[in-house]
């Protein structure tokens, strides 16, 4: 824990304990478990010996669930209650979902889509629970233990609600979190330490269903992105559809009905991926009515009708090299990352917007599962040999803000800031008497309220009285290592606080999540209360622990009488840890941890006087 | 001794002056995030995660204000008890007021122009006064002490920065 790792970071805190965590790509298409094992970070297979699972969930007649590549044959066969590529509509309302054809019938709800299928509505958090919980179970079978967490990746463009639906899903499939990591930052660190490599680094990601591109700085260890950019409705699906599209027309086909599409995008995608080395291709599919359809299409087409897509990427490249305020020719290599970034064309173009060719020796589908692997090692305190530690500071990809008079945008955090970040921004009551005031949070670039993506509205009501103007509102936006926003609001021109924390609409509640784990369960209570108490008596055991040790390393800190107040503090943990009361452990947690709070803040200053006096903790010892 | 009442400067362990060597600062900042950031403390318990997440809010912020050089005049300002207000307090000289004209005047001209030549002109222009009030800035905070003059420098200064602004925005009208 924590208080271990401040005063050796340079070491792992138990060396006979590896503490077992991995990486996790949670892709539009295909998902990756990675981890290292004896310093090298490898994906992990299923045990057919396939790493890639694709991500694709199904739910069966009988109640049984598909994953993977099981459920992946039967997309045609059943595509009602085969879902497939569900990244796109995670944090996702229902416009967007409908914005392109689909299989599923979509039902609105509030925040995020739910999809219905035969055995009910799901909420594409669900959905890719599921897909992590397979990820979970291989990694545990081949690791042989259980994990303290997972480093999951998500693409750097994803906005809040996106983030937090990552992060639901995580938590629903049993998965600590121990960072969201933006997927160019995770191949940036594959690269950096396979290479050593040293000065600014561009990567272009075109996943499955998202497009994202980074600049970042490697310096001595020191991974800093400077600007972010991307299209989170952008990737390798769109340019299977438009083969589906051509196929449509060529083929003299109407309206697809939903099993007829779902063959048609994977003849599409077996053209693609074969376009990469031939001149031309066959799509072929079966459609009802109709038999076997064969289509021919060449790699000329193919260029010519997917062109616009290829140079959105490009817009985006050039807009975000601005941000940054570098020239194409600064940059010293491209990294290329998706399995999309396969197409031939795709390379040449990027080569020739930054004057060389792109990096492709690591593999595209592997690199962000690998680079994620590496961090989750480093984050779970697995620190080995020396050139080992690096650190990673990454950016929000998108502008926060407040709605204000007539549906503008007052921005207060801006885009490409380092995280985690703090803003405040002061408002004025605008009525005289006017006791509440409403507030609406909104993510994007745009100057107009209505172009934004709408986070959360809240009201701080209990504001005492005043003429208007008078009331000073401070509502303060903090933004988290992984990119997660909460707001707070203060009125403060009476010393009257009122003060709140939103947890985002679009996020599932702590209800949700418990009735979901239930049912995932499909179990008694029983197992619910069983794993709870489990959990606080581990829980229990790392926080005795830690503190020991802490007090063994920066006891000195303290005076007497705070040093009695935690010990005593600790022997009430000890005495209920290993009981049956979870509720008990839990309040003995509690309390310890408040009562090393002020100690967890000098041991802090301790930690980073010592850093600036410019020596490595370790040596000080 | 509370961690999160520390100025910038003293969070990053620098002097407290306006001349600063930025490579230092870089460092400073670049070992206290080192210390300090929650990827240190990822697998903590949940005190020790909200520490460093609001010790590496601060370092975040203290390393932005001091970077930016009209950010750290207007923070030093305001540490000896000047605050710039820049949005309220407009006041500025008959003299700089009259050069502001003159200069949206041959914005607007080199605009409707279409002349890139002009607009380079006033680029160069600007940074030259740019760089005038840094050192004006520099010698009263750093010799005088004298913030209440610093603090007219650096209003003029964000004037100055935020026409630069238009100015390059302009030119990348022209050119596209």
């Amino acid at each position: 824990m924590a208080l271990l790792q401040i005063s050796e970071p340079g070491m792992s805190p138990e060396p006979h304990q590896r503490r077992l965590a991995v990486g996790i790509d949670l892709g539009t298409t295909n998902s990756l478990v990675a981890a290292v094992r004896s310093g090298v970070a490898e994906a992990l297979p299923d045990e057919l010996g396939r790493p890639l699972l694709p991500s694709v969930v199904r739910y069966r007649d009988d109640g049984g669930i598909e994953v993977g590549h099981v459920a992946w044959e039967c997309a045609s066969e059943d595509p009602r209650n085969t879902i497939v590529s569900v990244k796109r509509y995670m944090g996702r309302g229902l416009a967007d979902a409908t914005r392109h054809p689909s299989p599923y019938t979509f039902v609105d709800a509030p925040g995020m889509v739910r999809i219905r299928t035969d055995r009910g509505e799901r909420s594409p958090v669900e959905v890719s629970a599921e897909i992590l919980r397979v990820l979970r179970a291989r990694a545990e079978a081949s690791l042989g233990g259980e994990l303290v967490g997972a480093v999951i990746t998500v693409p750097a463009y994803f906005d809040d609600a996106q983030r937090q639906a990552t992060k639901d899903a995580a938590r629903l499939a049993g998965l600590e979190v121990l960072r969201l990591l933006n997927e160019p930052t995770a191949a940036a660190i594959a690269y950096g330490l396979d290479h050593g490599s040293e000065g600014i680094f561009a990567v272009y990601d075109l996943g499955g269903g998202t497009f994202d591109i980074s600049v970042l700085r490697l310096t001595q260890g020191v991974f800093e992105v400077i600007a972010t950019g991307g299209d989170t409705a952008l990737g390798g699906d769109d340019f299977d559809r438009r083969l589906g599209e051509h196929f449509v027309t060529e083929g003299g086909l109407g309206v697809l009905a939903p099993d007829d599409l779902r063959r048609v995008l994977k003849a599409a995608r077996l053209a693609k991926e074969s376009l990469s080395d031939h001149p031309e291709a066959q799509i072929e599919a079966r459609i009802a009515g109709r038999g076997l359809v064969s289509v021919r299409v060449t790699a000329a087409q193919f260029h010519a009708m997917t062109r616009d897509l290829l140079d959105r990427t490009l817009d985006t490249v050039r807009r975000t090299l601005r941000d940054a305020g570098l020239a194409a020719s600064q940059i010293e290599g491209v990294v290329m990352v998706g399995g999309a970034t396969r197409m031939p064309q795709l390379r040449e173009a990027v080569g020739t917007v930054f004057g060389r060719p792109p990096l492709i020796d690591l593999d595209p589908d592997k690199v962000v599962a690998l680079g994620a692997a590496v961090q989750a090692n480093l984050l779970a305190g697995n620190r080995g040999a020396d050139g080992d530690d690096w650190l990673l500071l990454d950016v929000i990809p998108l502008s926060l803000g407040i709605e204000t008079m007539g549906g503008l945008v007052e921005k207060i955090i801006p885009r490409n800031a380092t995280i985690p970040v703090a803003r405040a921004q002061e408002f004025t009551t605008y009525k005289d008497g006017q006791t509440a005031m409403a507030l609406h949070v909104v993510q994007g670039e745009r100057e107009l309220v209505a172009d934004c993506r709408s986070l959360a509205r809240f009201e701080l009501r209990g504001i005492p009285p005043m003429a208007a103007g008078a009331g000073r509102i401070r509502v303060t936006f903090q933004v988290d290592a992984d990119g997660l926003l909460s707001v707070t609001a203060r009125e403060q021109s009476q010393g009257i606080e009122a003060s709140i924390a939103v947890k985002p609409s679009y996020g599932l509640s702590d209800d949700e999540i418990a009735r979901m784990l239930q049912e995932s369960f499909g179990t008694a209570e029983i197992d619910m209360k069983a794993r709870a108490l489990r959990e606080q008596q581990v829980d229990a055991d790392r926080l005795l622990q830690a503190t020991q040790v802490a007090l063994e390393a920066d006891g000195d800190l303290l005076d007497a009488a705070a040093r009695e107040t935690i010990a005593a503090a600790m022997r009430e943990l000890r005495a209920v840890s290993q009981g049956e009361e979870t509720r008990a452990i839990e309040a003995r947690i509690t309390d310890l941890a408040r009562e090393t709070e002020t100690f967890a803040a000098l041991r802090m200053d301790r930690a980073v006087r010592q850093a600036l006096s410019g020596r490595r903790l370790d040596e000080i010892g | 001794m509370d961690i999160l009442t520390k100025s910038h400067f003293e969070l990053l362990g620098l002097p407290e002056r306006f001349g600063i060597d930025t490579a230092e600062l870089q460092q400073a900042y670049r070992r206290l995030q080192g210390a300090v950031h929650p990827d240190r403390f990822a697998a903590a318990g949940a005190t020790e995660r909200r520490i460093a997440m609001q010790l590496a809010t601060r370092a975040n912020e203290a390393y932005r204000t001091l970077l930016e050089p009209g950010r750290r005049a207007a923070y030093l300002c305001e540490l000896h008890g000047v605050l710039l207000q820049a949005e309220t307090n407009t006041a500025m000289s008959r003299a700089f007021l009259m050069q502001q004209m003159a200069w949206r005047e041959a914005l607007e001209d080199a605009r409707i122009g279409r002349d890139a030549e002009a607009l380079a002109g006033l680029a160069r222009l600007l940074c030259d006064h740019r760089d005038r009030l840094l050192a004006e800035i520099a010698s009263a905070i750093d010799r005088e002490h004298d913030y209440t003059r610093a603090a007219d420098a650096v209003r003029r200064w964000m004037f100055v920065d935020k026409f630069g602004a238009e100015v390059a925005a302009a030119e990348d009208g022209l050119a596209a």
